[in-house]
């Protein structure tokens, strides 16, 4: 069963992304997200706020909205904007083979978005782009490790 | 994050601490721009002090390396650690530059 908690709205401007990331690592880690997976869910929720500042509103006028729920031993947070239609997980994986001069850093944050969570799926509802980044709870890497209790 | 310049015979060493994200990356691009222009052909990024870096940080170094690879110059990079050589390796950019392990091993073979 999921249990929705509280969302946080926030203009869709790059000032504002540090409150972004901020409030999605709060809650993770307050979930029980392992503090090893903190940093990928930080950077996976960077580049999808980013995408939406310069890509859904470019002139600055729109909101962001964030939320999350647990179920299913899972941290599940939804990024959701009013922009245009854009499916960012529809951008085709970067060529990570090619050398300095002809290397593109296009399609970069998108590959972040997907190797550092377990799962990322989007649709459209309601008129919004709905981004959501799964990470599991608990998983620890193989290497033993002193992980933060977060009582 | 905040930047240190240093220079060991004529390479120029950028040290950044913190963070290399959206908003700190064009502070990061304008002290290695400044470097360039200023006609260092050799320069050591040390990511030692670095505990994040996004793709905004990765374009910056990117053009840095293309702009002094067409100036005959090279970039390297030192002490990238955790979630950052994390980063690098994932982005395939771990293939693509050295990562020496210290700066004196950089500019060491920058010198050379």
């Amino acid at each position: 069963m999921n249990t929705a908690h509280s969302n946080i709205s926030l203009p869709a401007t790059l000032d504002n992304m540090a409150a972004a990331v901020a409030f999605a690592e709060s809650r993770a880690g307050e979930a029980g997200v392992v503090a090893a997976k903190l940093p990928g869910l930080c950077l996976a929720v960077e580049e999808a706020f980013i995408n939406i500042c310069t890509h859904g509103f470019p002139d600055g006028q729109g909101r962001v909205e964030l939320g999350w729920f647990t179920g299913s031993g899972s941290f599940v947070l939804e990024i959701a904007d009013s922009g245009p239609e854009f499916d960012l997980l529809s951008v085709p994986e970067p060529d990570l083979s090619t050398e300095i001069e002809d290397r593109e850093i296009g399609g970069l944050g998108v590959h972040f978005i997907r190797k550092f969570t377990d799962q990322a799926d989007w649709r459209r509802e309601n008129g919004k782009n709905i981004l959501r980044l799964t990470v599991h709870l608990g998983q620890r890497r193989s290497h033993p490790q002193t992980a933060q209790s977060h009582d | 994050m905040d930047i240190q310049i240093n220079k060991v015979e004529q390479t120029f060493i950028v040290s950044a601490s913190g963070k290399i994200d959206a908003m700190t990356s064009p502070s990061y691009e304008a002290s290695i721009a400044g470097q360039i222009e200023a006609g260092s052909l050799s320069l050591v990024l040390d990511l030692g002090g670095v505990d994040y870096i996004s793709s905004a940080g990765l374009r910056v170094i990117l053009a840095a390396a293309k702009s002094l690879k067409n100036r005959g110059g090279s970039l390297l990079l030192a002490n990238a650690r955790g979630p950052v050589k994390e980063v690098f390796d994932i982005s395939g950019f771990g293939s693509v530059f050295k990562i020496f392990d210290s700066v004196d091993a950089a500019v060491s073979t920058a010198s050379r």
